[in-house]
């Protein structure tokens, strides 16, 4: 009896150890030496000691065999075990290190990772997250510190001022693109461009991402997936009841609602509660006036906002506001699914977390389609991942990037949150592990022309995305299309003069 | 003769004074300081800019549309809300006084809602103001309307543009009109039965005993229940927030949440401060006459 209870107990130890081990591999001290020589011997360069040091160190802090190092120069002796990073950790180590930070040599400490994801599929991924790390990292531990509302406004609102006061969490969550710049990344973040070129990210991540990435010549975010704005969701029993077909344009959108309104249903919900679901509408029709290259340019000032188009899209969400739910403004946009799972509304048009949405509340009769006029464009979002400048755990933080970066991290979060990943090497049995609505995705991804979502940070500045998002509530009220056009074209010359500046 | 000032009760006095000084000086009109300092800046990104610009930001401001319907959201707010806490709580403190039964358990009732945190009750008033939808029925009032028999009078309440920050109004009246309720009771209280006798025999109407000699009476009350209510209202903020945000075409917008919003989301720091700054003064409009005059009045006694 007591054997087998010993049996089980080392059977559990060996099975721990397994399942701790970050890749990597035990090194025993042949004979007394430093650790400069034995990076010289693994590594071929004797600089790499501080990453063998901070290795075995994080390793002795779960397991006692492994030697606990305290000074650099520490004399090894012979038979102790080290641990030997793999040689990518290793690197990322060595060009992220300051060696004024002795403290970062020792491994344990904590992690601190801010996000807006604190419910259903979001936490699910974020957890999954977690887990890996929690399987490289054991030493670490981890501080989940999210913070609730929509689409990150407030969240954004709470990091700032840590930001400006210097008390920054190690890593949090920022949309690609041009929201960088509220954070006025050169002062507070870390640049990440060794980061992506350490672990061959340029080589996987797709180039409209890369593009998108970048700010004032650097990469200070890693993303960890793909979210697409622009898509119409539909409820299947209705459009079967009324034997109709996913519109292709707005002139077949608009003939589908009178047909509904005419039966009763709500032909198009909406919420409006967060004050940003209306922007995100109108972003997409934005999208289908004025085509990839156009909307592209508004962000630029290569298309002027006075444009036809502009004034088309503004038609079209008057238009629109003649068939939406009664209680759209008490509504976000989740409630606003609600009409689609009773089979009381017809259409919706959110980003694709509502895909998620729809499967955490067992929902399985919905259909999706382009927005009306946008097929073989990808009104796409991106969350990221940075590095303040001055987290308190940087290296952890570091450890971190990496997954989030990761075959195996982007999988295992994407599944969960019902996003895709940023990376575009999946082979196709890891394909096969997402759902349907995320492998055509998949498939649109890699094939349509990316534009980048303004409402989700990554067209524009802070303070743009704001006039921007005013001006549409307001419209949606006043229904005055010249003034809000005036008022699109004052935002977009106030904020090219900023960005110029 | 120095000396003897720093002497004795008078020394201990001012060293236990000393620490609240420093902090109140500190926290409050220094950061006041700063916040106008600010609002005259170009600390318009996350970094800081000081450079000054004069009054550029309040001149952007009052230019601002969405500013301006802010303006005309809160004097609206605050006349509803002041003439509706008021009058309500005047009229169930006069109630009250008619020594009925079971006083102590109404004035409970009247009283509890301002125990309540501005998030709860309009969290509450959301729900119960949700507009609702033929397609997913009714709920709260609406529902209660329909159930009633009179779903004609059934509305979009803060949904609806035109009601708006009406609908806000309600709530806080809900909320504050307990409370000054309570002070007018006191005041009732306070008057001498004999004053009312008085008039009574002078051939007053009841009409005329609470017109020419009650109210008058109660001028100091009425004039402090202003004076809280006053500046709750002008800094309302919580209330927007848990209720109903900036609304549609900000029909339930305030300056206070306009302020936090260009601030922490469109990183204009100085434009909020200049909000701020605004606040402040309309704030101080309301506080500093009751000051003086209050400070007058402890001379005078």
């Amino acid at each position: 009896m007591r054997r087998a209870v010993l049996l089980l107990f080392f059977g559990l130890l060996v099975w721990g150890l397994i399942g701790w081990a970050q890749p990597g591999k035990e090194y025993v001290v042949p004979a007394d030496t430093s650790l400069a020589a034995v990076a010289q011997e693994v590594f071929g360069d004797a600089a790499y000691a501080p990453a063998i040091m901070r290795a075995t160190n994080a390793k002795s802090l779960a397991d006692p065999a492994f030697l606990k190092i305290n000074v650099l120069d520490m004399k090894i002796p012979a038979g102790a075990k080290l641990w030997i990073p793999e040689r990518t950790w290793a690197e990322a180590f060595m060009a992220f290190w300051d060696p004024n930070r002795p403290e970062d040599l020792f491994g344990g400490g904590k992690l601190v990772v801010a996000s807006w994801w604190t419910a259903g599929g979001e936490a699910e991924g974020l957890n999954a997250l977690f887990e890996i790390y929690g399987k490289y990292h054991p030493d670490v531990q981890i501080v989940n510190a999210t913070i609730a509302g929509g689409a990150g406004f407030v969240f954004r609102a709470v990091i700032k001022p840590r930001l400006i006061a210097g008390d920054p969490p190690d890593t949090f969550q920022l949309h690609a693109g041009l929201e960088v710049e509220g954070y006025s990344p050169e002062t507070y973040l870390t640049p990440l461009d060794k980061l992506f070129e350490i672990e061959g990210w340029t080589e996987v991540l797709p180039k409209d991402l890369l593009d998108l990435l970048v700010y004032k010549g650097h990469y200070w975010g890693v993303p960890v997936n793909i979210h697409r704005a622009n898509v119409l969701w539909f409820d299947k029993a209705i459009f079967d009841e009324y034997g109709l077909t996913p519109p292709e344009d707005w002139d077949e959108f608009f003939s589908i609602c009178e047909k509904l309104k005419a039966e009763g249903v709500v032909p198009f919900v909406m919420g409006n509660a967060g004050g940003w679901e209306a922007a995100h509408l109108f972003e997409t029709i934005l999208v289908s006036t004025l085509g990839a290259d156009g909307y592209k340019g508004l962000w630029t000032g290569e298309t002027p906002w006075t444009s036809e188009g502009v004034t088309k899209a503004l038609e079209i969400l008057k238009k629109i506001l003649d068939y939406v739910n009664p209680d759209y403004a008490a509504l976000s946009w989740d409630g606003a699914g609600e009409y689609l799972i009773a089979h009381k509304g017809a259409m919706m048009i959110m980003g694709d977390w509502t895909n998620g949405w729809f499967m955490a509340k067992g929902y399985e009769g919905y259909g999706w389609a382009p927005v009306p006029g946008t097929r073989g464009i990808f009104d796409a979002l991106s969350d990221t991942f940075c590095l303040p400048k001055r987290a308190p755990n940087p290296i952890n933080a570091l450890g971190w990037l990496r997954i989030c970066g990761s075959k195996e991290g982007q999988i295992a979060f994407n599944t969960r949150k019902g996003s895709i990943p940023a990376r575009t090497d999946l082979t196709p049995e890891e394909k096969a592990l997402f759902n349907p609505y995320l492998q055509s995705c998949m498939e649109d991804f890699a094939r349509d022309a990316i534009v980048p979502s303004v409402i989700h940070g990554a067209a524009a500045i802070e303070s743009w995305v704001t006039d921007f998002k005013d001006a549409v509530n307001l419209f949606l009220v006043t229904k005055d299309i010249p003034g809000t056009q005036n008022m699109l074209v004052e935002a977009a010359e106030a904020a090219l003069a900023e960005m110029g500046k | 003769m120095r000396k003897r000032w720093l002497k004795g009760e008078r020394f201990v006095t001012l060293l236990l004074l000393l620490p609240s000084v420093i902090a109140v000086s500190v926290f409050v009109y220094g950061f006041i300081g700063w916040t106008g300092y600010v609002s005259m800046s170009n600390w318009n990104q996350l970094l800081p800019d000081y450079t000054f610009v004069g009054l550029r930001n309040f001149f952007k401001l009052f230019a601002h549309p969405r500013f301006q319907i802010d303006l005309k959201n809160l004097a609206v707010f605050t006349a509803l809300f002041l003439t509706g806490a008021l009058s309500i709580g005047f009229l169930l403190a006069v109630l009250l006084d008619r020594k009925i039964r079971a006083e102590g358990l109404f004035r409970t009732i009247y009283l509890y809602p301002m125990s309540l945190s501005f998030i709860v009750t309009g969290v509450v008033w959301r729900w119960l103001m949700n507009p609702g939808s033929p397609q997913m029925g009714s709920t709260g009032i609406n529902l209660l309307l329909e159930k009633i028999g009179l779903g004609f009078l059934k509305s979009g309440w803060y949904t609806d543009p035109r009601v708006g920050i009406k609908a806000v109004a309600v709530a806080a009246v809900w909320q504050m009109s307990g409370y000054v309720m309570a002070m007018y009771l006191a005041g009732l209280r306070g008057i001498p039965e004999t004053l009312r006798e008085a008039a009574r025999v002078d051939g007053a109407s009841e009409w005329q005993v609470y017109r020419y000699v009650i109210l008058p009476l109660l001028r100091p009350i009425t004039l402090g229940a202003i004076i809280i209510l006053g500046h709750i209202s002008l800094k309302i903020y919580d209330l927007i927030v848990a209720m109903t945000g900036p609304g549609p075409g900000f029909s339930s917008d305030v300056p206070a949440y306009f302020m936090w919003e260009t601030a922490f989301h469109a990183n204009r720091f100085a434009q909020g401060a200049a909000i701020a700054v605004i606040l402040l003064l309309m704030v101080s409009l309301l506080i500093v006459p009751y000051l003086i005059f209050s400070v007058r009045r402890e001379a005078e006694v």
